[in-house]
């Protein structure tokens, strides 16, 4: 042990004292910080991340509190940042621990979104040693006068689960910060904490800032010790594997079994939907009493709060639970996780089997437990990824333009700034880096004045230029504006589920408007692990009543929002085709890639496979990409208007992971293939979907919130987002025919290549099988096509099938009026 | 059922015993007075936004001002009527765009008749548009006005409501902008490029329809009638 990596005494007898000893990356943390440099530590939950996190500032701490008096000046040492609210509620509980016990005399403090007033104003005037507080916060800070002062000290600032903040809008909200921080106290040095992943020197970048010269600047990149390599089951089930569908329903008796002979296990699904239909089923069969719990986003937090207290002290057996489980709380005994369908990337895979087992010496246990056959080759890939740990993971991408116009009017609402300091301090955030002055400058405008071509909104602007030459914002209402939405996160109308009756019951949840808006008066549901009536509306409450029902009448979609990881999608793809792979899988499986072969072929690896058949008075076409669901609906989109336009009349398509299915009144065995798969459709076809797809004006509704455009609150009308009298859809409209170039519409289409379109995905695949695109006319379905074919009369989808809809109403009324 | 464009008068819709033309942009045209009907342009809505400071695109105007331009294009009326709501609010003649403005004077200039039809909260158009301003219109069978009378009115025209209708089918649910009827009076849907809508369900047509009013749907691509019974709230 050197010098530099040498504990204080104290630090030596408290982990004495615990039977610990102190782990070399925790040392190399403290290292680090010692000399002064940014650090990222990548190790697997369990590991003891967290306290190589706070290591270096405690000591540094307990060093500077000893050797000053007992009045003590209040400032800010260190900043935490994590992306949930009760993570730094648990952290600072395991901090304060050691805190305490070794009575360093530590001022440690939470600031969230429900920190009272009054505590928040308080905490400004005397700020504490150690700030545990979320992206959000500091977003806030950045747009709050005086808030340089309150950082000018500062020395350290963590940044933990930097893996799941850095891709996302949030991590370039957060990004933006950092380089104000920056700014303000270039003495602070970072530190990032980190679960595994593919792109370490990406993240390693993400965490520093950046200069302006070309080469890029990186934190030094610490590996906690990995853990021994997990063991992982696939589940060969006795019962029939089905073809299609998500619910997992033929593995529940063998889900169940092991739950009992196991101490506490986590059962992970993908989907709220498939939660409750797991903890329902899993309950019907529950004969031995287990103590089975349900936890999801949409549970009411006190429901989610009991939860977790249970599994603390070790008194749940298992947690049938979704993605809100995944993040970094360290919970007591698991040993072991079993995985519902499949995970969708090896990544994620990895952080959920951190789940179990937190004695880092002994392996993580993980059953994956495919719900349908395809499901048996993801899962497959996805554990021999893990074994071979190999990561998946999409690289991190540019900022987002909407962000950046957020992040600038909050830097004008805290205190007085110049556009060209401005431009200097966000090129030093890793995402922004390479933005130029002229893109700088439309973003700037978009904040400032909305961006327009035509200049009639000059005398409304947001931000104005004082005779120093400095920008502040218009007044303080429109600050005060601005902070009430500040943030990233954009999410769908959720409307409360509230138990009725002669009183008023208490709220189990929410669920999205969308779902209810479906509903009729007398329609049961599954939600909060319960059969439910909806009976009405009143204000923004779901009024609902409990019933014995067994079976609700409103079935959930109850596949992923996460398609099939690029990585694992090519090894499924090998997986197919080639046969001495397939001794592994089990009988049922190997039997249906069989058939395959034998009624039409086994897809290969760099090829498209197209297979044409009719059945019962239509004539499909069927393809396997393997490039997930969402790319997968785009090209069905696209692919149906080339084919409207060469007059093969197409009726309707359906996607799935691996296969997309297109059927029509036509033959479509005479379709030119080369040319119907042309990269050319990613052009104007593109184009004019996008011009009229939902899913766009979703996209351009969420980046017109972000960049401050449209308020999602305003004072006096925080109620219900219905109460807006302005449709986003209408001004996505106008802007498109107007000012086809504003920075806005640029946002949305760079969002749409990689979010709910994922075009990006989808022109990569497209280049790769130009001119490897093999046919099979056949004369009916083939094995492979059955599933994607079982999907039909599900989800049926055409265009957006508005025009349709309508017409069918109305035919109605023909019908009805021709019966007279 | 398609836009069929006559002098003749020769339409399958109709009101009151008046045989009328509803337009894909939102207009009314009847026949028989060559008079075509448009409510609630709200010019400048958003810019009155801007000024409260969320910055909603400055083309409202001009977009309503083209499709207005382009109804008049198509049915050659003799008369126009804007059923209220014209201007969003009575600052918005200041804010409106000279070019806008040059618009909208040739556009009442180039027809015989334009009538401003106003409200009681509404705000009178400038004098310097041209026009003339009333309360109210009749037109043969026809009366029009801006704000719904309540209780049953045959032969009614107005507009305020901002009418919008909900079909669901094929597993989803679809809302667009329609004409509220009954068969003898009629709700117009809002012509304003950035104006939203209520459901046909609320409460706020309960005292003008006596039971839920048929729907004319404004599509994509055409307009479809559909029964007040196949209609639903919005949730």
């Amino acid at each position: 042990m050197t010098k530099s990596t040498a504990l204080p005494s104290r630090f030596e007898r408290w982990f004495a004292s615990k039977g610990w000893q102190a782990r070399d990356h925790q040392l190399e943390m403290l290292a680090a910080a010692r000399a002064g440099e940014d650090a990222l530590l990548i190790a697997p939950t369990g590991g003891g991340k967290t306290l190589g996190g706070f290591l270096p500032s405690l000591v540094d701490l307990a060093d500077m509190i000893s050797n000053s008096s007992a009045t003590r000046p209040y400032a800010l040492h260190t900043l935490y940042l994590s992306p949930l609210k009760a993570l730094s509620v648990d952290v600072a509980r395991n901090l304060t621990l050691p805190a305490d016990e070794m009575e360093l005399g530590v001022r440690i403090e939470t600031r969230t979104g429900d920190t009272p007033a009054s505590k928040k104003k308080r905490q400004r005037e005397r700020p504490p040693d150690i700030l545990l507080t979320t992206p959000e916060q500091l977003a806030l800070f950045v747009a709050s006068p005086n808030a340089e002062r309150y950082f000018c000290d500062l020395k350290r600032i963590i940044i933990d689960e930097i893996h799941a903040l850095a891709p996302q809008k949030r991590g370039d909200l957060l990004s933006l910060g950092l380089a104000t921080l920056n700014q303000w106290a270039p003495q602070a040095c970072r530190a990032g904490l980190s679960a595994t992943v593919a792109d370490e020197g990406g993240l390693a970048r993400w965490l520093v800032p950046q200069t302006n010269s070309k080469a890029a600047r990186f934190a030094r990149i610490i590996h906690g010790r990995p853990g021994p390599r997990p063991e992982i089951e696939i589940l060969d089930s006795a019962e029939r594997i089905p073809w299609a569908g998500h619910s997992g329903r033929h593995a529940f008796g063998e889900v169940y079994e092991r739950i009992k002979a196991s101490k506490m296990v986590l059962v992970f699904v993908n989907t709220r939907a498939q939660a409750e239909f797991t903890f329902q089923e899993l309950w019907r069969m529950n004969e031995d009493g287990l103590a089975i719990a349900l936890h999801h986003g949409s549970l009411a937090p006190e429901q989610r709060r009991k939860v977790e207290a249970a599994m603390a002290a070790g008194n749940i057996k298992a947690v049938v639970c979704t993605s809100t489980l995944d993040l970094g709380i360290d919970w007591g005994d698991v040993d072991l996780v079993i995985q519902m369908g499949a995970p969708k990337g090896s990544a994620r895979l990895i952080q959920r089997l951190g789940r179990s087992n937190h004695r880092l010496d002994e392996p993580s246990k993980a059953l994956l437990a495919p719900t349908n056959r395809f499901e048996h080759l993801e899962c497959q890939a996805a554990s021999e990824a893990v074994a071979q740990n190999k990561l998946d993971g999409e690289p991190l991408t540019t900022g987002c333009l909407d962000v950046l116009a957020q992040h600038v009017m909050g830097r004008a609402c805290g205190e007085a700034i110049a556009a060209d300091a401005l431009y200097d301090e966000i090129g030093h955030a890793a995402p922004y880096s390479d933005m130029s002055r002229m893109e700088f400058d439309r973003v700037f405008d978009l904040a400032a004045t909305g961006g327009y071509a035509l200049a009639s909104y000059d005398r409304f602007r947001r931000m104005i230029k004082g005779k120093d030459g400095l920008w502040r914002a218009r007044d303080a209402r429109t600050a005060q504006r601005h902070r009430m939405n500040v943030g990233t996160i954009v999410e769908s109308e959720m409307v409360h589920v509230r138990l009725g009756g002669k009183r008023m019951g208490r709220r189990l949840g929410q669920i999205e408007a969308w779902f209810i808006e479906q509903l009729t008066p007398g329609d049961t549901f599954l939600f909060a692990g319960q059969v439910l009536r909806f009976e009405a509306m009143s204000e923004s409450d779901a009024i609902v009543s409990r019933t014995s029902d067994d079976t609700p009448k409103i079935p959930s979609y109850q596949g992923g929002k996460f398609p099939l990881s690029t990585y694992l999608a090519a090894r499924v793809r090998e997986i197919t085709h080639d046969r001495s792979e397939w001794p592994k899988l089990p009988a049922q499986v190997r039997e249906w890639l069989e058939l395959q072969g034998q009624a039409s072929r086994l897809p290969q690896a760099n090829e498209l496979l197209v297979e044409t058949f009719p059945r019962a008075a239509r004539y499909y076409l069927v393809c396997y990409p393997f490039e997930g669901r969402l790319a997968h609906q785009t090209l069905g989109m696209l692919l149906t208007r080339r084919l409207e336009r060469m007059r093969m009349r197409p009726m309707g398509f359906v996607a799935n992971e691996y296969a997309l299915a297109v059927w029509g009144l036509q033959d479509l065995s005479g379709v030119d293939m080369n040319a119907l798969f042309d990269e050319d459709m990613l052009g104007d076809d593109l184009d004019s979907w996008l011009a009229e797809s939902p899913l766009m004006k979703r996209t351009f509704k969420t980046c017109a919130i972000i960049a401050g455009l449209i308020e999602r609150r305003f004072p006096g009308h925080e109620k219900t987002a219905r109460q807006v009298t302005f449709s986003t859809d209408l001004i996505y409209d106008v802007l498109r025919r107007h000012d086809a170039d504003h920075v806005l519409l640029q946002a949305a289409r760079n969002d749409a290549a990689t979010g709910l379109m994922d075009v990006r995905r989808l022109g990569q695949a497209l280049a790769r099988i130009k001119g490897h695109i093999v046919t099979e006319h056949l004369t009916r379905i083939s094995p492979l096509a059955l599933p994607v074919m079982l999907e039909i009369g599900k989800e049926a989808v055409y265009g957006e099938g508005h025009e349709s809809i309508l017409a069918d109403a109305s035919d109605a009324l023909i019908s009805e009026a021709m019966k007279q | 059922m398609t836009q069929a464009v006559s002098n003749t008068g020769d339409s399958p819709w109709s009101l009151h015993g008046v045989a009328v033309t509803p337009d894909i942009n939102g207009a009314l045209f009847c026949h028989d007075a060559r008079a075509l009907i448009v409510a609630d342009l709200h010019f400048e809505k958003g810019s009155a936004y801007a000024q409260r400071g969320q910055l909603l695109p400055p083309y409202d105007t001009g977009a309503t001002l083209k499709r207005l331009s382009d109804a008049i294009a198509r049915y050659q009326p003799k008369t126009v009527i804007a059923l209220g709501d014209s201007f969003h609010d009575l600052r918005a003649d200041g804010r409106m765009a000279e070019s806008d403005a040059d618009t909208l004077v040739s556009l009442v200039r180039s027809v015989s008749d334009w009538v401003w039809i106003v409200g009681n909260h509404d705000p009178v158009p400038p004098p310097r548009f041209g026009g003339r301003v009333l309360p109210d219109i009749q037109l043969g069978r026809l009366t029009l006005r801006h704000e719904p009378t309540e209780g049953p009115v045959p032969g009614e025209i107005a507009g305020h409501l901002h009418p919008c209708a909900k079909v669901r089918g094929k597993g989803r649910s679809v809302r667009a902008r329609c004409f509220a009827t009954d068969g003898t009076r009629m709700v117009m849907p809002a012509f304003g490029a950035f104006t939203g809508g209520l459901n046909v369900c609320d409460p706020a047509f309960s005292p003008i329809f006596a039971a839920r009013p048929d729907a004319w749907i404004i599509g994509a691509q055409d307009i479809y009638a559909v029964k007040g019974r196949r209609l639903v709230p919005q949730a």
